[in-house]
């Protein structure tokens, strides 16, 4: 027992000085901020967008969409317990999804175009086939022991799941089974993204904490820490070298992978309300981002200046996202409506 | 062994890992960034716009001579 407690005692020692010297590393390479060294660079005034369309269709609150690689179709999720497949060229619907459970959190279009998948509260990742006469499941991925809050398909044989649980997981759809099981946050995680080169990706929890992760290795490579609240939304710059996090403090920050902190938080006193998603624009330059407010708010990255706004829904925005061509971006609501503004 | 001590190792253990990476400097990150959004601009319709004859979401009028 004594010499537990010894190594307990040590432990906390040496926990304590790794933190001081993180800091102190990453202090020790923060020669300039973001904004500053952005001063340079050319304002873009006003973003003004157009409502183009107006997709009517969910009958209860919207909670998520995820583009085709295509550009062209998308799938969202909403608790009357349906995944509809819009061509959003037509505003046409292609295809309903009927769910087990209607409490879905989540929904992912496999880069394929040919499987989708959701989950939720019944903690389940459900894929299904869409290419089918009608839509057939194809697997029912159940091993979480929390709720589903987040799925993306790396391809047609392998998901990756955020999870209540406080972890992620990478699963293996040919055999249905767990490949890889990502532990580290100490929160529910909130949402994934895949990094460009598809080798890493990145997962936002309600520790506050954004981490980054080696697909093959299991291993969680950084943590990013300045959030002060759940951070509910992720999204790779296009680069692969930096991440945006949306989180319930009201805030989004950028992270720089290489340099290993936060260089640049977009905030207004005016937001006092939380996060719900984020998506850029294919340059990187702009952030939109999803809040409470019922409004999707435009920024500049580089700036850290609130740039535009999309207004239009009746209630709180809970998903927002740019197709692959950057032609559009797609915003969901809790007011049932998917609307598309270019 | 008690659990604590478990989760204790791995803690610190995780933490020598990601004290043990290499930083790039803020301003050199910065830069980088920078310029791969102002190489990309033009290739950002959400920046550049989109006329209406090529905006995928507008309803096409079709022309038809009467």
């Amino acid at each position: 027992m004594a010499a537990e407690k010894a190594e307990m005692d040590k432990l906390k020692k040496e926990c304590d000085a790794l933190r001081t010297q993180i800091e102190a590393a990453r202090k020790a390479v923060n020669d300039g901020s973001m904004s500053a060294s952005a001063g340079g660079v050319a304002g873009l005034g006003r973003i003004q967008l157009k409502l183009r369309k107006n997709l009517k269709g969910h009958l209860a609150k919207i909670y998520a969409m995820h583009w085709s690689a295509d550009s062209r179709q998308m799938v969202s999720a909403s608790q009357d317990g349906k995944l509809l497949i819009w061509d959003t060229f037509t505003g046409n619907k292609l295809v309903a999804v009927p769910l087990k459970s209607a409490w879905v959190m989540s929904v992912a279009f496999a880069p394929s175009g040919n499987l989708v998948a959701s989950g939720g509260l019944d903690n389940i990742c459900t894929v299904y086939n869409i290419k089918a006469a009608s839509p057939k499941t194809l697997r029912e991925l159940d091993a979480h022991t929390g709720y589903l809050s987040c799925c993306r398909f790396l391809s047609d044989t392998e998901i990756l799941t955020a999870s209540g649980d406080t972890t992620c997981c990478l699963w293996d759809l040919e055999t249905g089974k767990q490949k890889t099981v990502f532990t580290n946050h100490i929160g529910d995680c909130m949402s994934l993204a895949l990094s460009p080169d598809m080798n890493t990706f990145i997962s936002g929890a309600c520790d506050s904490l954004a981490k980054l992760w080696d697909l093959r290795e299991g291993a969680c490579k950084q943590t990013f820490s300045g959030h002060t609240s759940d951070i509910n939304a992720i999204a790779f710059f296009q680069n692969g070298h930096a991440i945006i996090t949306g989180s319930d403090d009201c805030s989004c920050k950028m992270y720089d992978l290489r340099s290993d902190q936060e260089v640049i938080t977009y905030q207004d006193p005016s937001l006092n309300a939380g996060v719900t998603s984020v998506a850029l624009s294919n340059s990187g330059r702009l952030i939109f981002a999803g809040y409470d407010d019922f409004n999707c708010h435009i920024w500049d990255s580089l700036k850290g200046e609130k740039i535009g706004v999309l207004s239009g829904h009746d209630n709180r925005v809970s998903c927002t996202g740019v197709p692959n061509d950057g032609m559009g971006v797609c915003t969901g609501s809790w007011d049932s409506f998917l609307k598309l503004w270019n | 062994m008690s659990s604590n001590l478990v989760v204790m190792r791995k803690i610190v253990q995780q933490l020598r890992f990601e004290a043990s990476i290499n930083r790039v400097k803020v301003s050199q990150a910065a830069a980088e960034l920078q310029q791969f959004c102002i190489q990309n601009a033009l290739h950002d319709p959400l920046l550049t716009g989109v006329s209406s004859s090529t905006n995928p979401f507008r309803p096409q009028k079709v022309c038809s001579f009467l």
